[in-house]
């Protein structure tokens, strides 16, 4: 369960950054699981509910959006739909992985500062 | 309002980040590859599910790359015993358990601490063996030069499809014990069909830890990325950045250049 993990990377870095700039409180973060980031966004979720306690983001709701993942042709931009053989048939290039799609990402936190 | 003492107003500030969560690890990543590649070694990252034959191919590639010469050295993640380690020892590779505990990956920060029990610097080809696990070891950088995926014949053909992170993250899949094929009900167009749809540029490799089938090209496959990695006709070991500390210690980058306390 790496997740768990993941969401002490995630508190820890979220508490670097209120001590910089000296926060009286976290009221809220947002995280970006990309479909192929290899995380499950309930387990995410769960364990962030489990591991805030006791910490600066206790009383910080979790926002989480899910970025489903898509392919393209790099050459065409033509979309590769997913379940397809990842090659553009009228190119016959690869397909890249459009952004977002394999990311975990801390978008932003909202911090109460003096 | 103030919330600690009262004596004035407070506001609320987005604070925009646009961070990898896994940041902290791709450092350490960054920190192990400088370190391989400095001492002129090949790193593998070498995943699959429990039992897919990871240990068997790299007892196996001992015998097939005996004639290259080749230093062969290699960490071998295990949540509890050292048995794959002891296994590569006996099989000519030295070696070493990284116990993980409930650990279901090995991250960066883990496979630093574990090189300060190996001679890694005096290897050609050095293998980091992971958990078990075909879901999060995709996911952490350790700073290899490649990954690859041990993918056996009997776990099925529908498994890219299952753990499209795993297969994406793949350098090269290697598909094991090859030589029980005949006894299956299995079919590698399928299994081939199902990596092509998860992987842009799906590389595969058929291979037999038990009769050697495939070994040669594996072990051709390991000499062109020593080639690409610009590591051949390097020698190993005299890289300026050594390791001889067993103690924990701090690492640098800083003005004074990367220091080992
Ligand atoms: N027939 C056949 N059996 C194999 C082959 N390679 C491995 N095995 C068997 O598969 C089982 C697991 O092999 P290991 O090499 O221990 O697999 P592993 O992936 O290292 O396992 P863990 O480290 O426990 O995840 C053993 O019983 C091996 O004898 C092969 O090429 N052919
Ligand atoms: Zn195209
Ligand atoms: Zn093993
Ligand atoms: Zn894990
Ligand atoms: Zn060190
Ligand atoms: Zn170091």
């Amino acid at each position: 369960m790496h997740e768990y993990s993941l969401v002490e990377a995630l508190i820890s870095r979220v508490e670097a950054e209120a001590r910089r700039r000296q926060a009286l409180g976290v009221h809220g973060l947002s995280v970006r699981i990309g479909e192929l980031a290899g995380v499950d966004p309930e387990l995410f979720q769960t364990a962030y509910d489990t591991f805030r306690a006791g910490t600066l983001c206790a009383a910080a709701p979790l926002t989480l959006r899910f970025v489903p993942a898509s392919w393209s042709c790099p050459r065409c931009a033509t979309p590769i739909p997913r379940g397809e053989v990842l090659r553009c048939q009228a190119c016959q290039e690869p397909a890249r992985l459009d952004e977002g799609s394999d990311a975990l990402t801390l978008d932003g936190i909202d911090l109460e500062v003096p | 309002m103030c919330t600690t003492c009262g004596c004035g107003d407070s506001e609320l500030v987005p604070v925009e980040l646009h961070e990898k969560i896994l940041a902290g690890n791709d450092r350490a990543a960054r920190h192990n590859r400088e370190h391989f590649l400095e001492a002129g070694v090949l790193a593998l990252n070498l995943m699959g599910s429990p039992g897919a034959g990871k240990t068997a191919v790299l007892e196996a590639t001992a015998r097939a790359a005996a004639g290259k010469g080749w230093r062969l050295g290699a960490v071998s993640a295990d949540l509890a015993t050292d048995n794959d380690a002891v296994r590569l020892e006996k099989a000519g590779i030295p070696s070493k358990a990284i116990t993980t505990g409930q650990a279901c990956h090995l991250d960066a920060e883990l496979v630093h601490r574990s090189l300060h029990g190996v001679a890694w610097q005096k290897t050609d080809v050095f293998f980091i063996e992971n958990v078990g696990n075909l879901v999060c070891p995709a996911i952490y950088d350790l700073g290899q030069a490649a990954n690859v995926v041990v993918l056996s014949v009997t776990e099925g053909e529908d498994k890219p499809l299952k753990y499209p992170t795993m297969f994406l993250a793949a350098d090269l899949v290697l598909i094991s014990k090859c030589d029980l094929i005949p006894h299956l009900d299995f079919d590698m167009a399928s299994l081939e069909d199902a990596l092509a749809r998860v992987m842009p540029r799906p590389q595969v490799l058929k291979v037999s830890a038990r009769t050697g089938e495939g070994m040669d090209a594996w072990v051709a496959w390991l000499a062109a990325r020593r080639l690409e990695h610009g590591l051949v006709g390097k020698v190993a070991g005299l890289a300026a950045h050594v390791h001889p500390a067993a103690q924990p210690h701090g690492h640098g980058h800083g003005p004074g250049g990367h220091s080992h306390g």
